[in-house]
């Protein structure tokens, strides 16, 4: 199945809506590529409308595990060094990040 | 003992290992040798434990000298798909914005390996966050199949289905959120078993999309899967989903026994543009399966084509929550940046792969306000419908019997610059996923090229009984004859 230059399914603005609320920043060539994947994709996922649904409820979980319930208590060790050994920036026993508030 | 113990499956080895006719130390050897051999052909391996592995193995052997009754796995060494957290073992993902990660925690099925006496050889290469049909996807380069270099194992566990298949492990262990152990396993012509949603405990792996994920093992029969099976089930405190019943012992279930068993064959699983080998094997198959007294049937799973469609808007919904936790904060790659919102955009530019970055995108979209009814909620009524259709057909069969994919392993770069070619080479996997339901692959015959052609046995939900027994079965008949990797 060749795909074609798909019509555009979504704008640029769109793209760019999307991708910074999902925290990324693009570049221009990826905008572009990601305007023209996520078009090809939308368009392929459209034959979903062609089912009749109405009635039909959503299922969002599978398995029989259910909602089990447990106490609020620590279980893990604590490992305060362990933990911060892998944070890009630390400080102490806190995380360091870049200024927040002026 | 032949000099080739890395050959061995996880049940000759564990008898060997019992009998005392070899030791873990020098079965651990054997595997790390062959792993020195044969890695620069496969790239297989993501990091390689060496001393950890032989310090276990050490211990397995003091176990095996002891008078206790050694544990199911003692001294067996495994290769571990990189998703899993080890604790003191890098856990990257195959991706650049998990390079440097270190857990400082064990995985629950990294722990009952452990209890297991189980040896952990190393982590194996994937598709960066498990995202991916081919392992290309990994940042830190492809796998190659053992059957043919120029070829992929398959994807997301390409490097634990490969590592399987050229015996650098005994077993692996994988993940399969839409085909990711099935589909590597017949691509490289191994078995892989996918068990129902909530068997297994996900707790300690990296998540991708946790209303389809599901971890199993990567085997070279089906017994040695029924056997890591028993080792990997069972309810965990730490992953509510996790199912509380009771976990059977699947060995015993390997009776051999086909009379009797009602095959389902869904005609809207043999397609056209199925490669013709692939058809032959299968149905060849199904043949093998009436000769020893199953009985095969045409069913219909009517919502078959809208599978994919579903799953990668469920999937990718997910996911985009998911890695919604790789922000350059607490762990992980972080970038130079002024100031926060800075940091998080281009931590996450130069952290994720293209992959990674398409299924963010398209999963955000689909959540977004004014998309979320017409594409997740649509998405998640289709999935609906597909779980009811597998109900309604296990009114009338006891396994499902399919190709696991529609061809044997393509070309490196033969769809890296299509995604959804690529996905669509999960067509025959993905509805499981969508319906939760147990399925495993095993190798049914090769084409012209002697690339290995993968059958799909799907159960019921808790019927990894059923499936094993049919596919140990088929396995001990001996009418599929196997062929061992070429290129290794």
């Amino acid at each position: 199945m060749p795909l074609r230059m798909a019509e555009a399914k979504i704008s640029l603005d769109g793209v760019r809506h999307v991708a910074r609320l999902a925290r990324l920043a693009l570049d221009a060539q990826e905008e572009a590529k990601l305007q023209h994947d996520l078009s090809s994709i939308l368009e392929y996922v459209e034959k979903l409308t062609e089912l009749e649904l109405s009635g039909v409820e959503p299922t969002a979980q599978v398995g029989d595990a259910g909602t089990p319930m447990r106490d609020d208590v620590v279980t893990n060790e604590p490992a305060a060094d362990a933990v911060l050994a892998n944070a890009p920036a630390r400080e102490g026993f806190w995380f360091k990040v870049p200024k927040i508030i002026e | 003992m032949n000099d080739e113990l890395f050959r061995l499956t996880i049940n000759d080895a564990r008898a060997a290992l019992r009998k005392r006719e070899i030791s873990a130390v020098e079965l651990t050897r054997a595997c790390l040798e062959r792993i020195s051999a044969t890695e620069p052909k496969l790239n297989a391996f993501l990091t390689v434990a060496e001393s950890e592995a032989l310090t276990q193995a050490q211990a397995a052997d003091q176990r095996l000298a002891g008078t206790q009754p050694a544990p199911a796995l003692c001294g067996i060494p495994l290769g571990i798909k990189d998703i899993f957290c080890v604790r003191g073992m890098r856990t990257t993902c195959a991706s650049r914005i998990l390079e440097n990660f270190v857990p400082p925690f064990d995985a629950t099925v990294i722990v009952r390996l452990r209890e297991a006496g189980a040896v952990f050889l190393g982590k194996l290469n994937m598709d960066e966050f498990a995202m991916g049909s081919s392992t290309e996807n990994s940042a830190f380069g492809p796998t190659r199949n053992p059957y043919d270099l120029a070829r992929v194992p398959g994807g997301s566990s390409g490097g634990s289905a490969a590592a399987v298949a050229a015996d650098e492990c005994l077993a692996s262990l994988g993940t399969d959120t839409g085909g990711s152990i099935r589909q590597p396993a017949a691509l490289c012509g191994i078995v892989g078993v996918k068990p129902t949603y909530s068997r297994v405990s996900r707790y300690g792996i990296v998540a991708f999309a946790s209303s389809l994920d599901q971890v199993g093992p990567l085997t070279k029969t089906v017994r040695d899967g029924a056997i890591m099976m028993h080792a990997l089930a069972g309810v965990d405190p730490r992953d509510s989903t996790c199912s509380a019943r009771p976990v059977p012992d699947y060995e015993s279930a390997l009776n051999g026994e086909l009379r009797n068993l009602r095959v389902g064959v869904p005609k809207e699983f043999f397609v056209e543009g199925m490669q013709p080998a692939v058809d032959d094997a299968v149905r060849a198959t199904l043949k093998h399966l009436e000769a020893a007294g199953a009985t095969a049937r045409e069913i219909s799973l009517p919502h078959s084509q809208y599978a994919v469609a579903t799953y990668y808007l469920i999937a990718t919904a997910e996911a985009s929550a998911n890695l919604a936790r790789y922000d350059g904060i607490r762990y992980g790659f972080r970038a130079e940046a002024e100031d926060l919102n800075e940091l998080y955009h281009r931590t996450r530019a130069l952290g994720f792969g293209p992959e990674v970055k398409r299924r963010i995108m398209l999963g955000t979209f689909a959540l977004s306000s004014g998309y979320y009814d017409a594409y997740y909620l649509k998405a998640q009524r289709v999935r609906t419908l597909i779980r009811k259709d597998f109900e309604a057909a296990f009114n009338t069969c006891d396994v499902i019997v399919t190709p696991t994919s529609p061809t044997t392993a393509f070309r490196l770069g033969e769809k890296t610059q299509d995604p959804l070619q690529m996905y669509l080479s999960d067509i025959f996997t993905i509805s499981v996923n969508l319906a939760g339901l147990p399925a495993l692959s095993m190798p049914c015959g090769y084409d012209s090229d002697g690339l290995p052609i993968g059958l799909q046995i799907i159960g019921p939900a808790f019927g990894e009984e059923t499936i094993l027994r049919a596919a140990d079965a088929l396995e001990r008949s001996g009418s599929i004859a196997r062929r061992r990797p070429s290129a290794v």
